[in-house]
């Protein structure tokens, strides 16, 4: 190696890329959630919720990118690439480690199925599409379990603000879904 | 349907629940009813519209809104 | 009706009744009275050649038998669609009558169930089918109860080579429409399907799926075993064979009547025993079809093509004589509240815009008097007919837009001053009561 890959710098990359990450979920799952209830407000359309959803969606998968790439050749720990995918493929703190990857895993299904919506149908689409509500969970937890800045208060305060604004957009779809069935 | 026209738009109704993308991403074409379920002013699509009615097609939540090329024979 | 009362009316030029010449017996046909009547059954015994079953489907285009369903489809075209596809096929014999006002089909499959079982072996015949269902509403038990009794005598004498399976389907309106039949047929609920594809094409299985009404098929029974040429000996040259027609209403003697196709409704109004009191309109084509005045309507040829250019529509053949002391407007004010309740809720146009309409028939029929509910109801039509996936919709506008047209000096009156006595005539027009109709989706 002719460079040093085991300074603190990747370290920071690959938490401030995973911090990232779990905010644009969080976001991605808001905007998933508002297009579903039929989100819109005077100054913001209807395509605008799904065109974010859309992109922050895509976002999500670039800075989850950084966040693996500088995990893996960081020489400070020995995370295989493969450690990504499958879970359990390391023995750095295997069962948060493993929780990312399934997360990982459910994301890349997520995505590609809704790349190709058009020849899926929309019922298998949306079938699968679900389990973006197992995926923002594992993502968290994983965050949560690998526990490098649990002790750093704004870093708390993050995931506790993700927490409720993904429990504000769940709340609001049900109450709105019950009050339109009611009617 | 106007010269040069090879493609025009179909909703499946039964697909469609109303959400109203289609007529935010392509006014020209889409309008509402008053009930919020899309009417298609004239199906044909402009070449000039093509990309707007592409996306109008992709945006829609329930993939009820559809684009058809023109065939000959009559429906 | 409660009951059904059949005509033996002969003209002496015609032979005629058809389809219906045992039928005045008031029970099922055995096979051995129907044998005895038609002569035997036309593929016992036939060679099974893709040829010869090419050369039936071409008999049937020379007849010009066309659907008897209500849509007039040439049979012929409609068979070729099915058989040019490859793979084993399917044919579904539809006996679901839903509309209220029909009974033909009820009195073709209680009385001459064999017509009908020849007919479905026949076409599946023709279109190479290795499956077929007779499909009639699950509640009719007492239909059910005579097909399977039929079926069961056919397989006793080992006649037809294609199984026929006697379905009951859920007893909704729109329950009977073609892709309806065949969504139920493939484990749904039985509710119309957007198209493409069309059963012909993808239908039961995936598999090319012909879909024909019972009477048409009881009229390919007959064309199979006396030929092109007898079938066209009674009707037009445009528009050949005979056809069941239902009279109700304010006639003498309401019934089934099989008529030549082309015969004038005056005449076939006679042959229902004429008015039984001074007439305003006919509703001719069922809940689908629509008004037409009673000055103008006596000449109108019963053909799909007559009753279409003079602003009605042949539908299922149906003929209900409105008595001028009656209100078309609240009869159709009914008929569209039942229409309305009988969509599938599947389409936004249709579940949110019947309701509106019927709503502002009410309006008009009964409490009228504040000259709005003509513009509502022609701001609604528009909004309604064409955006449905099936053609429900479109049959109750087609319905208000030939009132408010044939009634229009009395919609005009009951919008400005308020509705005519007619509206406290009891009604006319059938409508299932809400307790009868104790059946829901699959």
């Amino acid at each position: 190696m002719s460079f040093s890959l085991h300074g603190p710098g990747l370290w920071y990359a690959t938490r401030a890329a995973g911090l990232v990450t779990m905010l644009l979920l969080t976001c991605s799952v808001l905007l998933g959630v508002l297009t579903a209830g039929r989100f819109a407000g005077d100054r913001w359309p209807r395509f605008v919720t799904v065109g974010l959803h859309r992109n922050l969606s895509l976002m999500v998968l670039v800075f989850l990118a950084v966040h693996i790439v500088t995990i893996v050749i960081d020489t400070f720990t020995s995370i295989p690439l493969a450690a990504a995918f499958i879970p359990f493929a390391t023995t750095y703190k295997t069962g948060w480690t493993a929780l990312g990857a399934i997360a990982l895993d459910l994301l890349v299904v997520l995505t590609a199925t809704s790349l190709i919506r058009n020849r899926l149908g929309y019922r298998t689409w949306r079938w699968v599409h679900w389990l973006a509500y197992l995926c923002w969970p594992v993502a968290l937890a994983h965050g949560l379990g690998m526990g490098t800045d649990r002790r750093t208060l704004w870093v708390v305060e993050l995931t506790v603000a993700c927490i409720a604004i993904v429990a504000g957009a769940a709340f609001w779809r049900v109450v709105s879904a019950a009050r339109a069935g009611a009617r | 349907m106007g010269l040069g026209m090879r493609y025009r738009l179909r909703v499946n109704p039964i697909a469609c629940s109303g959400h109203g993308m289609c007529a935010e991403l392509l006014p020209e074409i889409i309008e509402i009813d008053p009930w919020g379920f899309p009417i298609l002013a004239s199906p044909g699509v402009p070449p000039g519209l093509m990309g707007h009615a592409k996306r109008a097609v992709d945006a829609c939540p329930t993939l009820a809104l559809l684009m058809e090329e023109i065939t000959d024979q009559a429906r | 009706m409660s009951t059904i009362v059949v005509s033996a009316y002969r003209t002496p030029t015609l032979p005629m009744p058809r389809l219906i010449a045992s039928a005045a017996q008031h029970r099922p046909a055995g096979l051995d009275e129907h044998e005895r009547l038609y002569g035997p059954t036309p593929l016992r015994g036939r060679p099974r050649g893709r040829r010869a079953a090419k050369g039936l489907i071409d008999l049937v285009e020379r007849s010009g038998l066309t659907g008897r369903g209500g849509a007039g489809f040439p049979t012929a075209r409609k068979m070729r669609s099915v058989a040019s596809r490859s793979g084993p096929a399917v044919v579904i014999a539809n006996g679901a009558e839903g509309e209220p006002a029909s009974v033909k089909d009820r009195l073709l499959l209680t009385r001459a169930p064999h017509l009908i079982l020849d007919g479905i072996a026949l076409a599946a015949y023709a279109v190479g089918a290795n499956e077929a269902f007779l499909c009639v509403h699950a509640q009719e038990v007492d239909v059910l109860a005579t097909l399977e009794d039929a079926v069961a005598e056919r397989a006793g004498a080992r006649l037809d080579a294609v199984p026929v399976q006697v379905t009951g389907i859920p007893g909704r309106y729109v329950s009977s429409e073609q892709s309806a039949l065949v969504q139920y047929l493939n484990g749904g609920p039985g509710k119309p399907t957007f198209s493409p594809p069309r059963p012909h094409e993808r239908g039961v299985n995936g598999r090319p799926t012909l879909v024909n009404n019972v009477e048409t098929l009881a009229h390919l029974a007959l064309i199979a075993r006396y030929g092109d040429n007898w079938f066209r000996s009674v009707g037009l040259a445009s528009a050949p064979g005979s056809t069941l027609v239902t009279v109700d209403g304010a006639v003498a003697r309401p019934g089934v009547y099989e008529i030549a196709m082309g015969t004038p409704l005056g005449q076939v109004m006679l042959q229902a025993g004429g008015p039984s009191e001074p007439l305003q309109a006919l509703l001719v084509g069922g809940y689908f079809g629509a008004w037409l005045p009673a000055e103008t309507a006596w000449p109108v040829p019963m053909t799909h093509a007559g009753l279409k250019a003079a602003g009605g529509a042949m539908g299922a053949g149906i003929i209900v004589a409105l008595p001028a002391t009656s209100c078309a407007l609240a009869e159709t004010a009914r008929v569209v509240s039942y229409l309305a309740e009988e969509t599938a809720a599947q389409c936004g146009p249709c579940m949110f815009g019947l309701p509106a309409l019927a709503d502002a028939l009410i309006d008009l029929a009964y409490e009228g008097g504040r000259g709005r509910a003509i513009d509502q109801i022609a701001t609604l039509i528009p909004l309604i007919e064409r955006r449905g996936a099936c053609r429900h919709p479109d049959g109750a506008t087609q319905l208000v837009v030939s009132a408010l047209t044939a009634f229009a000096a009395d919609a005009r009156r009951h919008d400005r001053q308020g509705p005519c006595p007619g509206v406290r005539r009891a009604p006319l027009l059938p409508v299932p009561r809400d307790e009868d109709r104790e059946w829901d989706w699959a």
